[in-house]
């Protein structure tokens, strides 16, 4: 439920893909932001009731300055992935409160200089991912297809694709109505201009064409 | 910790501060009377990091002990010092070290020297005013190499690469800075670190008893080992004539 997140983690980066839902003519388009950036190195995505992730999200990145400030260091995707679960969790097991109707989607680097997403659930359970897709009318059906296109080492440009082919499966073509963002090691998240989105979508659907097309032998490559 | 119980009075920490104060001589009419008196020094050189310190515990002008662990070993690769209050320093550097093991466990590797000596340097924030009396070095290696850090009671945290703590340190500090250098070889550091102790134990009346060093290592800290203060003073003694008639 709610609009549908992608990511898809490469060999030095994370791409994030979500659904822009149609939005009224007079709204400005500027205000709906759904991949948010959590700590200098950490990057948020959530598919479900916004003003419930925004709480969440609060809770979050004063958690991230509270850990930074006991711990004199940045805190470990694993650790705001484990915060995020735990208070979830609690609000299961209380009274008088409901279940934040979030899942989310958490992008950054481990110590290790390498890449990592989590995905979190409104149940309080988390688990890393190498690529994952959640919300949206089809997350089941988007996650068989990743399923079978996702390879190890993906570069950066491979997994742009990848998020793009992805959300286009359950998205009405158009870059209008998607937002990708790349997560780059010690870097804030870079959300993707129109252009280079445009660029992008074209690139995918310009593949797909030709891969309809070749009847034979047309020796096309869906990765790079 | 939230179980910590405090005295049943309107102001606890009133209460305590009129107590349970530590202070030389002027604790005598108090119930409980601190063990106090010390000197511990460590500091930071090339191949890691010296602890030194003495184990005399005093009360007022009696001698409770002379063979007080002054080191307190928090986990194989972090040590705390102990000077001011003796149970204030061994009860809440024991709890700094289950605060370690909790975190090794969530976050299945090492907790750095900054967030140890931060989380010792919080709690003690938390007792401001109620009369703790510890003066204390947090020391370990990490990811980051070789730390040392200093924490008291009134939640004072200093990073730095020499401390020296406690009633003797004034005179330790005189052999320390005369003497330090970062590269010292091993040998060497462990040698300035016996001195500066042996020299604060021959001045300070509240200082004595054995010496106990330990260097931090890469792999963790090591006792080197332990020498009774009278045996290193005829030691140095016979150099000094050795010096004199070559």
């Amino acid at each position: 439920l709610g609009s549908a997140v992608v990511a898809v983690r490469g060999a030095d980066s994370v791409v994030i893909g979500v659904e822009r839902k149609t939005i009224a003519k007079l709204q400005d388009p500027r205000t709906i932001r759904k991949i948010v950036k959590l700590d200098a190195t950490t990057t948020l995505a959530f598919a479900g009731l916004t003003a419930d992730a925004r709480v969440l999200i609060e809770k979050v990145r004063l958690e991230c300055q509270s850990y930074r400030l006991t711990c004199e260091d940045a805190p470990s995707l694993e650790h705001i992935a484990r915060f995020i679960a735990t208070t979830q969790q609690r609000y299961t097991q209380r009274g008088g409160v409901r279940p934040f109707g979030v899942s989310s989607i958490l992008a950054g680097f481990g110590s290790d200089g390498n890449p990592q997403i989590y995905q979190i659930d409104p149940s309080g359970t988390y688990f890393a991912w190498k690529a994952n897709a959640i919300g949206g009318k089809n997350s089941k059906g988007m996650r068989e297809f990743l399923e079978k296109e996702w390879t190890e080492d993906l570069s950066e440009p491979g997994s742009l694709k990848l998020v793009v082919k992805t959300l286009l499966e359950v998205v009405d073509s158009g870059s209008k109505n998607m937002e990708v963002a790349v997560v780059r090691k010690g870097s804030a998240m870079e959300l993707l201009g129109e252009d280079a989105l445009n660029a992008v979508t074209e690139q995918v659907l310009a593949e797909a064409e030709a891969e309809k097309n070749a009847a034979s032998g047309g020796a096309e490559e869906m990765k790079d | 910790p939230s179980s910590f119980v405090i005295p049943a009075v309107n102001n606890p920490a009133e209460y305590c501060r009129q107590n349970y104060t530590v202070g030389y001589g002027t604790d005598t009419n108090q119930d409980v009377q601190f063990a106090k008196g010390t000197t511990t020094l460590a500091f930071k050189f090339n191949d890691g990091i010296i602890v030194s310190v003495d184990s005399r515990s005093t009360m007022g002008p009696y001698i409770a002990s002379q063979t007080v662990k002054k080191v307190i070993e928090i986990n194989p690769y972090l040590l705390g010092t102990m000077a001011g209050g003796a149970a204030d320093c061994a009860f809440w550097e024991r709890n700094l070290g289950m605060q370690c093991r909790m975190y090794e466990l969530r976050n299945k590797e090492r907790i750095s020297v900054a967030a140890a000596s931060k989380l010792l340097a919080n709690t003690m924030f938390q007792y401001r005013g109620h009369g703790l009396s510890m003066g204390t070095m947090v020391t370990g290696w990490d990811k980051t190499g070789p730390q040392l850090y200093y924490v008291d009671n009134d939640a004072t945290r200093l990073k730095g690469d020499i401390f020296s703590v406690g009633s003797g340190s004034t005179y330790a500090y005189g052999v320390l800075d005369t003497y330090y250098r970062p590269d010292l070889t091993v040998d060497e550091a462990i040698d300035l670190g016996k001195r500066a102790i042996y020299h604060a134990t021959h001045r300070d009346a509240y200082s004595g008893g054995i010496n106990n060093v330990y260097h931090v290592k890469e792999t963790g800290w090591v006792k080197v080992g332990s020498w009774d203060v009278n045996d290193l003073h005829y030691l140095y003694a016979d150099e000094k004539i050795a010096a004199r008639n070559p």
